[in-house]
């Protein structure tokens, strides 16, 4: 078995009184794309922030390419990246002066060329001197691919990247980033409300609820096991009947 | 420490003021106002009664020493604002940045702007009004560091409460240099303040400059406790800095186990 990529074990991260993320433990090997499923409140931006290093958990430990990210912060963060929907880019600056400033903050190699590979690469060379305000919804999320990927990381953390995209561009987003994932051997940590997608790209899935996984596995076989049309009829059961999965599956 | 990492957060911030004239408003404009408007009213004041004693020469070379540490408190803290502004927390922290980077590279976007603005003021002062304030020779170092050190304590102590309180609180930022300008002996020596008064100048480490200055200008000598002023003046000011950057890594730590990073927004907090 190859090492993981991101090893999670009994992350907890209580606000107050409120638990977000409860003893959750799973692992992202190389190559492997993975689905964090769950409705909204259920724990998955919580996660994300923890794997990122901008929120603390309480307990537990995350480990990437077996270093302890609290431990580890920086040099980790080196070796990740993340895109999601929240998270601005600056957009009083223009796309490539935002490309240039990610460079430096992760000291790429070569940037100006890596700009221009990028700016190609996710069709941006005609905005690269517009202000990242100015773009469209299709244009920012290319955007912030290209800034995920810049540093070509071993894992790769994305909030739901397509969310408010049109079909078409969602589609080729999701094929450049398969494709990165398949020249590069990274992990993806994968959250989406979109359920077709989560089929077409994960290997595996995880859902939350309340803040606990509560079902994992294959998401081409794992709504039959649990007498399911479809992953999208499971997910409103987990969101809808949290407590009826959790005797099922003996939470 | 990573130079590309602090050199990332001085260029965006370069990118920001080359890319809109107004923003260099902020860096030149209150400056340009304010030495005309004192170079003007005390120019006006030495002509009444005959006056022998040059009022441009105490009170503009106070402004400028004065202004130049306001603005360099108060770049730190508007290239702090800017990233709370466009939201660039979770982007910016979620990298290989490390706080201290962060920090170093406002208060080199700081430095950056408050000289611009130093040498912009020194320019005018010196065309408009006649009023060189090189006279004092090399000593305008220790000045000037001693004010740089304080103002880069000062904005960064009012980052950190922004950092905990939230946008709501960046009203905080402005007034803070016009409070302490009255201890610190900036426009009358702090003799003419109420003597219960006199113990707060002690603690600001701008009123040893000051009222060093005004003795150096006022009698053309080096007075005999200038050493003494200008070593417990920087010693107070480097202590500031110290617990200034200490309270906002302190503040940033509390703000990574409650979560306020990642929703570090005008919204949230």
């Amino acid at each position: 078995m190859p090492e993981p990529i991101l090893s999670i074990v009994n992350v907890t991260k209580i606000y107050d009184s409120l638990k977000a993320v409860d003893r959750i433990s799973f692992a992202i090997n190389p190559g492997e794309i993975v689905g964090l499923l769950g409705p909204n409140g259920a724990g998955k931006t919580t996660t994300i922030n923890m794997i990122l290093g901008i929120l603390e958990p309480t307990h537990g430990s995350i480990e990437i390419l077996g270093k302890d990210v609290r431990a580890c912060g920086s040099d980790i963060r080196k070796h990740i990246n993340f895109a999601a929907v929240y998270a601005h880019m600056p957009a009083n600056l223009t796309v490539r002066q935002d490309l240039y400033v990610f460079g430096l903050l992760y000291e790429v190699g070569n940037i100006r060329e890596k700009i221009r590979f990028l700016l190609h690469e996710f069709d941006l060379e005609r905005f690269a001197d517009t202000k990242a305000g100015l773009l469209s919804s299709g244009e920012l999320s290319r955007l912030n691919l290209a800034k995920a990927v810049m540093n070509e990381p071993r894992l790769l953390l994305l909030d739901e990247p397509t969310a408010s995209l049109d079909p078409s561009i969602s589609q080729l987003i999701r094929e450049k980033i398969k494709r990165y994932m398949l020249s590069t051997r990274a992990g993806i940590l994968w959250t989406s409300h979109n359920m077709n997608e989560i089929e077409a790209v994960c290997d595996r899935v995880m859902f939350l609820s309340h803040g606990r996984i509560l079902l994992s596995g294959d998401p081409k076989s794992l709504p039959a096991q649990h007498g399911m049309g479809t992953l999208e009829e499971l997910f409103i059961a987990v969101a809808r009947e949290p407590l009826c999965l959790e005797h099922e599956v003996g939470i | 420490m990573s130079l590309s990492r602090i050199y990332a957060i001085y260029v965006r911030q370069i990118f920001l003021l080359r890319s809109n004239p107004t923003r260099l408003a902020t860096v030149f404009l209150w400056l340009v106002i304010d030495i005309l408007q004192w170079g003007f009213i005390s120019k006006y004041i030495g002509s009444l009664g005959q006056a022998t004693f040059s009022f441009i020469t105490v009170i503009l070379g106070a402004i400028i020493l004065w202004e130049f540490m306001s603005r360099i408190q108060q770049g730190i803290l508007m290239a702090f604002l800017e990233d709370i502004w466009t939201q660039n927390f979770i982007n910016f922290f979620a990298s290989p940045l490390q706080i201290r980077e962060y920090l170093c590279g406002l208060v080199l976007t700081s430095i950056t702007t408050g000289l611009a603005g130093f040498f912009a003021v020194v320019a005018i002062a010196g065309g408009v009004f006649g009023y060189n304030v090189l006279r004092i020779g090399a000593l305008l170092l220790p000045f000037m560091f001693i004010l740089l050190i304080f103002g880069i304590g000062m904005g960064v102590f009012v980052s950190a409460i922004i950092f905990r309180l939230g946008p709501s609180a960046e009203w905080l930022g402005w007034p803070i240099p016009m409070i302490l300008s009255l201890f610190s002996g900036v426009y009358f020596p702090i003799s003419t303040l109420p003597p219960f008064l006199h113990a707060f100048a002690k603690f600001i480490p701008a009123s040893y400059v000051f009222e060093s200055m005004r003795k150096i200008l006022a009698s053309g000598t080096f007075p005999p406790d200038l050493a003494l002023n200008l070593f417990a003046g920087g010693l107070l000011a480097l202590g500031y800095l110290l617990m200034a950057s200490r309270f906002f890594l302190r503040i940033y730590r509390k703000n990574l186990e409650n979560g306020n990073i990642a929703r570090f927004n005008a919204e949230a907090l």
